[in-house]
């Protein structure tokens, strides 16, 4: 096994080199955690490790880290998602010194929704730094032991560090270059946006391999199971970087609808056996949004169970 | 160029309707080109005034007048007697403008017509487009000549986003992606490889974030 920097149960699966599988959970909007903690129960025995979104699509809810720590508490491995929408330089290093404080592994790097999608419209929005510079920003944290000051932090916080990549976002020739950047900034391992056209997903990976990064990086594919044709369709037609082909839709409208979501399950167990061959793919992450009771099944059916026992 | 677009019109009768001297005075350069703040402009919003007030029976006088800038004190000079005399002013100019006057005439009353919107060009007759937010440190040198700071919603600068969709904004289907701009640039001055050089942590202290800002030309 390769030499584990933090003590992310997801560092260690991945570098044992097991296919890994995350999820996540989206906090309520809410001061009661009771569903937070009741999502994290439902899967935790399915996956390595879940993550906690930050105010996903710019809709305030019960914060990231306070959810993490829930999550923690209960002996999950939490992701802490951090987007660069809402806070300054300033308030990121202190949330990921807290996040370190209470034991928390891991975190996500992201830019965030614009807010113009969520409840808060009107909000102003921070981007002091953008998500590469974040993922800079807590490898500098972590590796050198100073803030973005330069001053030194005592005890430095010890993250395994993630970052997002959208092989369906375009220009499409520099989504090769742009992992490449996030890899160069200190990105340990990528989450991938929903993949539901495998064959524009494995052509990425071609470019990807073709420059070694799949060797610098421990790549996840995203997977969210369709629960419907009109969900199908909505992502195809109104959410910008997802990639829906027509014969997906074709094959969701193709059954009757209180089978849809089965079928559903079925092509999200489909893809990830496909993509457990793609050279590269050191793993999963099962976003069943609103659907986690889902999480097992899809893990079980897709031979990723029972997850293996490390620590 | 200053852009602005002159304020709902109810708003305006709102501010000024209870003086009983009003000079609607006009900025005739950023602000006439957009065809919003001119002197022409301002003494059109004086001719809608005087009819509302004469519907509403409100007794107010008003003249209108306008002068090239109203942010440089040697284009006040003949306008000088005018202003002084004036109850209160409601002036067509940008924010800066605006401004100028209010501390020019310390007691005059002196209203907004206009909301200042950006720093823009104009691409085609009649469309005006955001360039430029005055980040006090430009990067149009290293972004293949389009600006990320003005242009990319999220202000990236190791952009795109992963919601870039056929080189439009995750925002709104009618806003280009800035970053699809600056690779297209990149790649069409034969520097695509430059989109791997991680560019640093921005120093927003050259921005409002530090403060208001001036600079003063030591020769004079």
């Amino acid at each position: 096994m390769a030499e584990t920097i933090t003590r992310s149960r997801l560092e260690k699966i991945l570098k044992s080199g097991y296919q890994a599988v995350t999820s996540e959970c989206g906090p309520p909007r809410s001061s009661d955690p009771s569903h937070i903690i009741e999502k994290g129960e439902m899967i935790r025995n399915h996956v390595d490790s879940i993550n906690i979104t930050d105010n996903q699509t710019s809709v305030t809810r019960l914060c990231s880290l306070a959810a993490c720590i829930h999550l923690k508490q209960l002996g999950v491995d939490p992701v802490l998602q951090m987007v660069v929408r809402d806070r300054n330089r300033i308030a990121l290093q202190s949330d990921i010194l807290g996040a370190a404080s209470f034991g928390i592994n891991n975190v996500l790097c992201l830019s965030g929704d614009h807010q113009s999608f969520g409840d808060n419209p009107q909000a102003q929005n921070v981007f002091d730094l953008d998500s590469m510079q974040l993922i800079q920003t807590v490898r500098h944290m972590r590796d050198e032991g100073k803030f973005l000051s330069g001053d030194v932090i005592k005890v430095p916080p010890n993250l395994f560090v993630g970052a997002a990549a959208n092989p369906f976002g375009d220009p499409f020739k520099i989504r090769v270059p742009r992992l490449a950047k996030k890899v160069a900034c200190g990105a340990e391992f990528i989450q991938t946006q929903c993949i539901y056209n495998l064959d524009k997903f494995e052509k990425w990976m071609e470019g990807v391999r073709e420059r070694g990064l799949h060797e610098k990086v421990f790549i996840m594919a995203g997977i969210t199971p369709l629960r419907s044709v009109g969900m199908a369709r909505y992502l195809q037609k109104n959410v910008p970087g997802m990639d829906v082909p027509d014969a997906l839709i074709e094959r969701m409208k193709g059954v009757e609808k209180n089978q849809q979501a089965q079928e559903g399950i079925n092509i999200a167990v489909e893809s990830i056996q496909r993509l457990k061959e793609v050279k590269g793919v050191a793993g999963f992450h099962v976003m069943a949004i609103e659907w986690e009771e889902k999480v097992p099944e899809i893990v079980e059916r897709s031979g990723l169970y029972p997850r293996p026992q490390i620590d | 160029m200053i852009v602005g677009e002159q304020k709902p019109f109810e708003e305006i009768w709102e501010m000024v309707k209870d003086h009983k001297q009003l000079t609607v005075f006009g900025c005739n350069t950023c602000v006439a080109v957009c065809h919003q703040g001119g002197n022409k402009e301002a003494g059109i919003l004086a001719s809608q005034l005087k009819m509302r007030a004469t519907q509403d029976g409100v007794d107010i006088q008003i003249v209108d007048s306008g002068i090239e800038r109203q942010c440089e004190h040697e284009f006040f000079e003949k306008t000088e007697d005018l202003i002084r005399k004036s109850e209160a002013v409601l002036s067509l100019a940008c924010g800066i403008g605006v401004q100028f006057m209010a501390s020019k005439y310390p007691s005059t009353p002196i209203y907004p017509a206009l909301n200042t919107t950006f720093l823009g060009d104009v691409p085609e007759t009649g469309l005006f487009t955001e360039k430029c937010q005055a980040c006090g440190d430009c990067v149009l040198g290293i972004t293949g000549g389009v600006c990320p700071v003005s242009r990319c919603a999220k202000r990236l600068f190791n952009g795109p986003c992963g919601g870039s969709t056929t080189g439009k904004c995750e925002i709104s289907k009618t806003v280009d992606c800035a970053w699809q701009l600056v690779i297209d640039r990149l790649e069409a001055m034969g520097r695509l490889g430059d989109y791997e050089k991680v560019m640093p942590v921005k120093d927003w202290s050259k921005d409002r974030s530090g403060g208001p800002r001036s600079f003063k030309l030591e020769d004079f």
